[in-house]
């Protein structure tokens, strides 16, 4: 298991810096740094002395991949690529744009995004699976069949529907709460309420729909018909065999999220004005400072592997027959 | 008239799918083994009517994919050479140009006689009167709008739809006779024969969308039916010209991403070995940075590009759809994995079986056991997805339009459409109508799709249980 474990945590190593390699690419290949520092000192007629000295400044006086001016490893090591990228391996960011500190910036902005993603998460996980179950439980009748068409309709509507219309609905129309925004503290349950609300609600159809196929699944196999044939009731049947088991998938398809909610909701926090990880990767997109996105790209990647390896993980906990070797 | 075809590289795209689909039906129906589960989705209530929403839209988004410039009338003999004019246009625009052509000063609501915004007109007498001008076109016939404008509406409304009625039995009436004598039985017969089929339902959907068409159509040729925008365009138009796009992006990204997913996943799952191991960590690479954060940067560097070379496009309509064929590409690249995951795990499972083994065993080149043994079984996974993927694309493009990293805001699509009215619903008084309009375009568009889907799932995958499926 710990073996397991060293081998999945080395593997994360090369496959970061094949992300990181991409989004090198992705910004280097038609922006050179001179338009970069074009971009952000922001005139018509820029010098190239201050264009050098924004690079110098920054760092990107280098060549981009390959040194062949440096001697040794220095012809790999001594570029923008290297300088910027090594330091990211111990979550040192650097500096934006604007010359704050990366890492200050993310270790603030994560409470608002988890303070939205957790509630939407876990009080999402819960109704849909109460959703799915009750669906599983009227297998066949009417009351299924509204419930998939329900969902079928539910998925088809548009994100952008959810958030305009209930921003219109609760905010505009009986003024319950607040349009956007985001405070701190305890006041910050006001504004949280109506983006987890519409979280919850958009991610019914889809993820119902999911689990009640798992759990149809499930109740189909040899032992629920045992079980059946025993002697128990539907919903024991229902709740001590079959959700007990479907479950299993439930759950580990669960873990591979959990780590990506510190990234937050790029969508949701754009519309409603919260200071999050999602509104700060948006802003940073659109002013491209490569410095951030690079960062968000980095860390989300990471927080993809973490959960990759917590799926693993988390197969062995609730599946004794799974070993990792 | 004169005129120049433009084919956009959207529309070449679009076309070559066409001519894929069309090739392979013709294929499929000549195999009874692969029509099989054809007939199964034929069988299908849900997924034939859906299809036949869905073949609307389809027919619409061929119409508008057929682009061409008009020759201007001056000029022209000047020097021997015809001048084009600039616009680019669709035979779908031809179709509708009076819904293209007939734009009001703003904002004018759905059937609406009156302007949105008061205006200050003078009277003859020198007087300056604050009142809702009538609107150019819309209800420009009637005198008297006061007392005649909800009678016109309804009496249009109800001719349009008894015509679309009468229209409906009579194309039901024909499809029936012509397919029973091609089967050389009565007409009673051939229904009957099809009792418990989903005929009825297809027939009964066609009529109610012929009866809806032939109403919007009945009233758009004297109002806006779905009101007019900002700059006094009918938003009916601007929603119909939207339906292309979203075609586009649902398809063409799958015929994008289709190649790469479909050779590299079954390469890692036969030949394994470090085959296998270059290619999952390509695709573990690609799939483990956050999707919306690689096309935003993707589609942002894109615009840069575009930028810094305009001298590359000779007109803006080539440019917006080179954005947009380029946003079907990044869309591929960040989709295609899960696709390829899927197909490798299948390829795995494939290799093992006894048929491709004895293949192997015969000596069969491995090139010839891919082509001839595993893809025609993995196909059954490549359509569902295909078809389920359609969807979530459609619905990924307006998001990904309202954040500003979607199409250029000169293309007409759902996602420009609500970004454009995002600030509407502010206004006093409250201007719904264009958002309405969108979601609601989109909605039938996506829940056919889904519903489709769902039909296509259960007629293709194999682990679904069919005893009752026997005939």
């Amino acid at each position: 298991m710990i073996a397991y474990l060293i081998r999945r945590i080395l593997y994360a190593i090369p496959i970061l810096v094949g992300v990181n390699l991409l989004t090198f690419a992705l910004f280097f290949v038609i922006n050179t740094p001179d338009d970069m520092a074009r971009l952000q000192l922001g005139m018509k007629r820029v010098t190239q002395e201050s264009i050098d000295k924004w690079k110098q400044q920054r760092g990107y006086d280098k060549p981009l991949l390959f040194n062949s001016q440096a001697s040794g490893t220095n012809k790999l090591t001594d570029t923008i690529f290297f300088r910027k990228s090594a330091s990211m391996f111990v979550f040192d960011f650097g500096y934006s744009d604007d010359g704050r500190s990366i890492s200050r910036e993310i270790l603030t902005r994560m409470w608002p995004s988890l303070s939205i993603a957790l509630p939407t998460f876990v009080v999402g996980l819960l109704l849909y699976v109460t959703f799915a179950l009750l669906m599983t439980l009227f297998r066949g009748t009417l009351l299924d069949m509204a419930g998939v068409t329900l969902c079928v309709f539910l998925m088809s509507i548009s994100a952008l529907f959810y958030i305009i219309g209930g921003q219109f609905l609760v905010s505009k129309m009986w003024h319950w709460v607040p349009i956007s925004g985001y405070a701190g503290g305890m006041d910050s349950l006001r504004f949280i309420v109506l983006p987890v609300l519409i979280g919850i609600v958009s991610g019914i159809g889809s993820s119902s729909r999911w689990y009640r196929t798992i759990f149809l699944e499930e109740a189909g196999r040899d032992y629920v018909r045992t079980a059946r044939a025993k002697g128990l009731s539907e919903l024991r049947v229902l709740f001590r065999h079959v959700l007990k088991n479907a479950m299993i998938p439930i759950l580990t398809g669960v873990v591979a999220v959990i780590p990506l909610l510190f990234m937050g909701s790029l969508l949701t926090e754009s519309f409603f004005s919260i200071p999050g990880l999602g509104s700060y990767t948006i802003d940073a997109i659109q002013a491209q400072d490569f410095g951030v996105v690079r960062a968000m790209v980095f860390l989300g990647s990471a927080l993809y592997i973490v959960g990759l390896i917590l799926t693993d993980i988390s197969y062995t906990v609730v599946d004794p027959r799974v070993r990792l070797q | 008239m004169s005129f120049k075809p433009v084919i956009l590289w959207t529309d070449a795209m679009i076309f070559l799918l066409l001519a894929v689909a069309i090739a392979g039906a013709w294929w499929i129906t000549r195999k009874p083994h692969l029509l099989l589960p054809w007939q199964r989705l034929s069988r299908s209530r849900a997924g034939m009517v859906s299809l036949l929403v869905l073949s609307l839209f389809i027919v619409i988004g061929l119409l508008d994919s057929l682009h061409f410039r008009v020759a201007l009338p001056e000029n022209n003999n000047a020097n021997g050479q015809t001048v084009y004019a600039a616009e680019v246009l669709s035979v779908f625009d031809i179709l509708v140009s009076d819904l293209r052509s007939q734009t009001e000063k703003t904002y004018s609501a759905p059937l609406a006689v009156y302007l949105y915004a008061k205006e200050s007109t003078e009277t003859p007498d020198g007087k300056i009167l604050r009142e809702y001008p009538r609107l150019q076109y819309g209800g420009a016939h009637l005198t008297d709008p006061l007392h005649e404008h909800v009678r016109d509406v309804i009496k249009r409304s109800l001719s349009g739809v008894l015509a679309g009625l009468l229209a409906g039995i009579l194309l039901a009436w024909l499809i029936v006779a012509v397919a029973a004598s091609r089967s050389r039985m009565s007409a009673r017969a051939w229904v009957q024969a099809r009792q418990g089929t989903s005929l009825n339902a297809a027939l009964g959907a066609m009529i109610l969308i012929l009866m809806l068409a032939a109403m919007t159509l009945n009233l758009a040729g004297a109002y806006h039916v779905l009101g007019t925008d900002k700059v006094g365009q009918d938003v009916l138009y601007l929603s119909l010209k939207s339906i292309r796009t979203g075609l586009v992006i649902g398809t063409v990204t799958t015929l994008v991403m289709l190649p790469f997913a479909l050779l590299l996943g079954i390469a890692a799952g036969y030949f394994r070995g470090w085959v296998d191991d270059v290619i999952q960590y390509f695709y573990t690479v690609l799939s483990s940075i956050p999707g919306v954060l690689l096309i935003a940067a993707a589609v942002l560097m894109m615009q840069v590009t575009i930028e810094k070379h305009a001298g590359w496009f000779s007109s803006s309509a080539e440019r917006a759809d080179l954005r947009l064929l380029f946003l079907c590409l990044i869309l591929g690249v960040t989709s295609w994995t899960s696709l390829c995951r899927l197909l490798r795990g299948e390829a795995l499972k494939l290799r093992e079986l006894e048929y491709i083994q004895a293949a192997q065993a015969f000596g069969v080149s491995s090139l010839r056991i891919l082509t001839r043994h595993i893809i025609p079984n993995v196909m059954h996974i490549v359509l569902i997805t295909v078809v389920m993927d359609f969807s979530s694309l459609v619905l990924a493009e307006a998001v990904l339009s309202y954040v500003g990293v979607g199409v250029d805001p000169s293309t007409n699509s759902f996602g420009t459409l609500i970004n454009n009215a995002r600030l509407e619903m502010g206004r006093e008084p409250m201007v719904w109508w264009t958002l309405a309009a969108a979601f609601s375009f989109m909605l039938v568009l996506v829940l056919a799709a889904n519903l489709f889907a769902d039909a296509v799932r259960d007629a293709f995958d194999p682990r679904l249980n069919r005893t009752g499926d026997a005939k």
